[in-house]
C-alpha cells in the first residue's frame, strides 16, 4: 500500500456529517481547502499589514501577484474587466496555494480532484453566462454567430460554436486536474522505485540513485506546473470573461 | 485586496501632502499623473516581451495536454448533448451520430483555435475559410 501511487487521492472522512441523507463529511479534501484558504489569506493580510512606502520582501511578493493578474485581466478584457478583478485574483490565489500545497508529502492535492477543477470551471463560465446576458441581452447570443459565414452554413455553425462554448469548462477543469494528477502519480512512481531498488543491497542502493535524480527533477518541474496551471486557468478565465464583456465585437 | 491595496497608494502619498502647502497639489498631481502614464506605457512593452517568452517557454508536454483536452471536451461534450437529445426526443441513434461528427468538428475547431491557426470568435477573415472547409 506504501507504494501505490494512487492512495494519494483517497478521500477519507474527518468528521462523518449525514443531514438528509445527504453526506456531507468534512474529508481531507475539504480540510485542505480550508488550509489553502486559510494559507492564502493569512499570507496577504500579514505581509500587506505593515504597508510600507518601501515593501519588504514578503509584501513585494503580494504586490508582484496584485500586479501580475490585474495586467493579466487587463491585457484580456480591457479595463472594463477590472470589476472581475477580485474573482480573478481568488480564483488565481486559490489554485495556485492548493497546487503548491500539494506538493509537500503526505498533503492531499485538492485540485487533483475532478470535481473540484469541475466546480471552479462551472463558477467562471456561470459567471460567464450570467453577465452576458446581464450585460448584453440577448446580444450576447452573437457569441455563437460569427459574421460573415454564408447563409446556409449558419445553423451549422452555430451549433459547432454553441458544442465549442459548452466545452470549455469541461477543457478548464480536465487540464488542470489531469496536471495535477499525472504529475502527483509519476512523482510516486519514481519515489516508489528508489524505496524498492535499495532492498535489493549494495548494488540496489547504488542504482536507486538515478530515481531519486528524477525525483528532485521532477519536483523542480512539478513547482514550475503548478504555478503554469494556476496562470493557464487565470487567463483562460480572462479570455471568456472578456467574451462576456464584448461578444461578437 | 483592492481596497487594501487602495488605501495603501492614499498612505503612500499622505504624509507628503500634509506637509506640503496646498498650492503644490497640482504640480504632484500632475507629475503623479505623468508617472502613470509612463509606467502604463513601460508595462505594455514588458508584458508582451514576457508573453512571448512564456508561451515560446511551455513545454511540449503541456501543449499536448492542452491541446488534447481541448479536442476530447468538444467530442465528449457533442456525444453528451447527443445521448440526451436522443433519450428526449427518442430519436435514437440519430442524434448521437450528429452531433458526435458535430463535436468533432467542434473539436477541431478548438484545438486550432488554441494553437493560434484558427483567430477567436469575432475576428472575421481567417474564421470563414476553415469553417466552409467543415462542411
Amino acid at each position: 500500500m506504501s507504494n501505490d501511487p494512487i492512495h494519494q487521492f483517497h478521500i477519507t472522512k474527518l468528521i462523518p456529517i449525514e443531514i438528509g441523507g445527504y453526506d456531507l463529511s468534512f474529508t481531507n479534501s475539504s480540510a485542505f481547502m480550508v488550509a489553502t484558504v486559510v494559507a492564502a489569506s493569512a499570507f496577504l493580510f500579514l505581509t500587506t499589514s505593515s504597508r510600507g512606502l518601501i515593501p519588504s520582501r514578503l509584501q513585494s511578493i503580494s504586490e508582484m501577484s496584485y500586479e501580475f493578474v490585474a495586467s493579466m485581466l487587463r491585457d484580456a478584457a480591457g479595463s472594463h474587466g477590472m470589476k472581475f478583478f477580485p474573482f480573478v485574483f481568488s480564483l488565481f490565489t486559490f489554485v495556485l496555494v492548493a497546487n503548491l500545497l500539494g506538493l509537500f508529502p503526505y498533503f492531499f492535492t485538492v485540485t487533483s480532484q475532478i470535481i473540484v477543477t469541475f466546480a471552479l470551471a462551472l463558477l467562471v463560465i456561470g459567471t460567464v453566462i450570467v453577465y452576458g446576458f446581464m450585460k448584453n441581452g440577448i446580444g450576447f447570443l452573437k457569441l455563437f454567430v460569427p459574421s460573415g459565414v454564408p447563409g446556409i452554413l449558419v445553423p451549422l455553425v452555430v451549433l459547432i460554436e454553441i458544442i465549442s462554448f459548452l466545452s470549455r469548462p469541461i477543457s478548464l477543469s480536465v487540464r488542470l486536474f489531469a496536471n495535477m494528477l499525472a504529475g502527483h502519480i509519476t512523482l510516486k512512481v519514481f519515489a516508489g522505485f528508489v524505496a524498492s531498488l535499495s532492498a535489493f543491497g549494495a548494488i540496489g542502493v547504488a542504482g536507486s540513485i538515478l530515481p531519486l535524480a528524477m525525483t528532485v527533477a521532477i519536483t523542480a518541474l512539478e513547482v514550475l506546473v503548478a504555478f503554469l496551471q494556476a496562470y493557464v486557468f487565470a487567463v483562460l478565465t480572462c479570455m471568456y470573461l472578456n467574451d462576456a464583456l464584448h461578444p461578437g465585437h | 485586496m483592492t481596497t487594501k491595496k487602495g488605501s495603501g497608494k492614499t498612505s503612500k502619498t499622505e504624509p507628503e501632502t500634509n506637509d506640503k502647502p496646498a498650492f503644490r497639489d497640482d504640480d504632484l498631481e500632475r507629475r503623479r499623473r505623468q508617472l502613470d502614464a509612463e509606467i502604463a506605457a513601460r508595462r505594455q512593452g514588458g508584458s508582451e516581451g514576457e508573453r512571448g517568452a512564456k508561451s515560446g517557454g511551455t513545454t511540449g508536454y503541456g501543449q499536448a495536454v492542452k491541446l488534447s483536452s481541448e479536442f476530447i471536451a468538444g467530442v465528449a461534450v457533442g456525444a453528451g448533448l447527443g445521448w440526451t437529445v436522443d433519450r428526449w426526443a427518442g430519436t435514437s441513434p440519430w442524434g448521437l451520430i450528429v452531433l458526435l461528427l458535430l463535436g468533432f468538428a467542434a473539436g477541431v475547431l478548438n484545438v486550432m483555435r488554441s494553437a493560434g491557426v484558427v483567430a477567436q470568435p469575432g475576428q472575421k477573415a481567417p474564421d470563414k475559410r476553415p469553417k466552409g472547409s467543415d462542411d
